[in-house]
């Protein structure tokens, strides 16, 4: 019985892994041996048939099936172009798909009194006054209150769930708005959102 | 080569799928032969090694862009094979091992010098019964002797695409030759 160590040699020398000293070894048994001389040839014969099997070509069209099959990347870029062109209902979209989930705990949890900060507002129960014969400049944004506007505001006037009072002597340089249903609420959202929508894109000139 | 994948990968992280396709140029014959050589069958090896493709574009964000590229496909690769071939097969033949592959004492008396068959029907048909005698190995051992004879990769690369320790690779590999040995010696 030739010993085990043998046929691992033959193995380390298939693997180009044996050493000059092995080798001896391995040949000088080889030489001694017919039975491993005949199971080396066959493993010698086995490794050259593995090797002889042709190299294989992938099918044609090959490449062109797997893009088909990747996920719609172009469609991502597609989408920043769309977005440019169409900041507004982009910003709708985004804002519909980020916004709703939080957005009605927003519109609850929002019930407290705010005004924008603007020196001569005066703030009376929950009601904002601009002043007979004063100028409110900057936007004013009262939130859960109400304005009264006497005086002149240079500027957008935005009362957020509650109600707006212009006297017939007060004046309002920008646009008003009153938001009070929840639709209005997210109208606003929109219309704000799409404005910096306008604003970043605008601000990126276009490559390529 | 090295260099132009790995500049193809970054535009690939990118989004940008042309690069994509330029590394699937590079890699599609050498992916298809391993899956072709794994499951025997030309329609699985095209699904498998486009599947391979998509799982590395799909996942390309967690390459290791200090890594060869080829080691992280072949790995995927590997592994969709694997999987395919652990369904397809009854339970009984997954751990079984190759008659014999242990012992190492059955020694042919046939004379086995004979050379390599010439002819191109010969070469086809020997072709054949080795694709045939590959497919019988167990899959672990398959696995090791594809990697190792088909995509002529190192002992190392293979101990890495397989996660496997280099003892175990090389264990495997004696064991896929001896098996082969025993199928082809009358061929
Ligand atoms: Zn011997």
């Amino acid at each position: 019985m030739c010993p085990e160590q043998i046929i691992e040699l033959m193995h380390e020398y298939l693997d180009d892994e044996i050493t000059p000293e092995q080798e001896q070894v391995l040949r000088e048994h080889l030489l001694s041996c017919k039975e491993c001389e005949s199971l080396f040839n066959e493993l010698k014969k086995t490794v050259a048939f593995v090797k002889s099997i042709s190299t294989m070509q992938a099918p044609d069209n090959f490449t062109a099936n797997v893009l088909s099959r990747l996920p719609k990347e172009k469609r991502r870029i597609w989408m920043q172009r769309w977005m440019k062109n169409h900041p507004l209902l982009a910003a709708a979209s985004l804002f519909f798909i980020l916004m709703m989930g939080s957005l009605f705990s927003t519109w609850n949890q929002d019930k407290d009194f705010s005004v924008s900060k603007q020196k001569n507002l005066v703030v009376r129960n929950n009601t904002v006054i601009v002043p007979k014969g004063e100028t409110v400049k900057g936007d004013v944004i009262v939130r859960n209150g109400n304005l009264d506007i006497e005086g002149e505001v240079q500027g957008d006037v935005t009362v957020i769930n509650g109600e707006k009072y212009l006297a017939s002597a007060g004046h309002v340089t920008g646009q008003i708005d009153e938001v009070n249903e929840v639709f209005d609420w997210i109208w606003y959202h929109i219309k704000k959102t799409s404005q910096d929508v306008v604003q970043i894109f605008g601000d990126q000139p276009e490559t390529k | 080569m090295d260099a132009i994948v790995k500049k193809r990968i970054k535009q690939v992280i990118k989004g940008d799928q042309d690069a994509f396709g330029e590394i699937v140029e590079i890699y599609k014959n050498s992916i298809y032969q391993l899956c072709f050589r794994m499951l025997g069958n030309r329609h699985e090896a095209e699904d498998m090694a486009q599947e391979a493709f998509i799982r590395a574009y799909v996942n390309i964000k967690s390459f290791n862009q200090d890594l060869k590229f080829s080691t992280w496909l072949f790995r995927i690769a590997t592994n969709l094979c694997i999987d395919r071939m652990r369904k397809k097969k009854p339970d009984y033949y997954l751990d079984a091992e190759v008659a014999g592959a242990e012992g190492l004492t059955m020694y042919s008396q046939i004379p086995s010098n004979t050379p390599l068959p010439e002819s191109e029907l010969e070469s086809l048909q020997l072709q054949e019964a080795v694709q045939k005698e590959i497919l019988k190995l167990p899959d672990k051992y398959r696995t090791a002797i594809v990697l190792k004879y088909m995509e002529e990769l190192s002992l190392n690369e293979i101990s890495e695409i397989l996660d496997l320790p280099l003892g175990t690779v090389k264990t495997r590999i004696h064991r896929g030759r001896e098996a082969l040995r025993q199928q082809l010696r009358y061929v």
